[in-house]
């Protein structure tokens, strides 16, 4: 079967409360931007998974399509496209982040590992 | 891409906007850009970034590594001064 990579898309963004699509990983993020959006997240201490699309060429431009955004990183928060680095720190910046995590894990358990 | 061509497509492609492209690190291709619109208003911070990026016609995707992008209506612009 063809591989339906929207719809991949799709269900990885649904499934997870808060998705980093980068470069790199967590531990060894490949660029600044996804460097400093790794280190806004663990600083306010909620769990997120991420997507390395430099294992992932088709979803490197699929990602791109997926939320008409030309730029990697982006984040995901609660099955919504946030943004790229700038309003990432914007956000975080204002406390609107701050809120969206919240909001997003009220009722969950946020002690589990990401 | 020198900062002026990206200033010049900005407000090509946004008419009535002020904008001032720097380059961040000199290699044409890491920018950091303020823009002032009118086009602005109402609108939540990523569809501010889509209408820049789409101002720049696909030069995103190719000759632009990197825009670090700070965007203000005219009256947000004037406040924070």
């Amino acid at each position: 079967m063809p591989r339906d990579i929207m719809n991949e898309i799709r269900n990885e963004i649904a499934a997870n409360k808060v998705l980093v699509y980068m470069k790199g990983t967590p531990t060894f993020p490949m660029c600044g931007f996804s460097a400093a959006i790794v280190e806004v997240l663990q600083e306010m201490g909620y769990p997120f998974k991420h997507v390395n699309i430099l294992e992932d060429q088709e979803k490197r431009e699929a990602i791109k399509a997926f939320s008409n955004w030309p730029t990697i990183p982006q984040v995901y928060v609660n099955g919504k496209f946030v943004g790229g680095c700038d309003i990432v720190r914007e956000l975080h910046a204002s406390g609107a982040l701050d809120q969206l995590l919240k909001e997003a894990f009220a009722g969950a358990d946020t002690t589990a590992a990401s | 891409m020198r900062p002026d061509e990206i200033e010049g497509l900005i407000r090509e492609g946004l008419p009535g906007t002020t904008v001032r492209v720097s380059d961040e690190t000199g290699g044409g291709d890491h920018f950091q850009a303020v823009v002032v619109s009118p086009a602005f208003a109402g609108k939540g911070l990523v569809e501010r970034h889509q209408l820049v990026y789409a101002s720049l016609q696909g030069a995103m995707a190719g000759r632009i590594h990197a825009l670090s992008l700070r965007t203000y209506t005219p009256e947000e612009w004037t406040a924070q001064q």
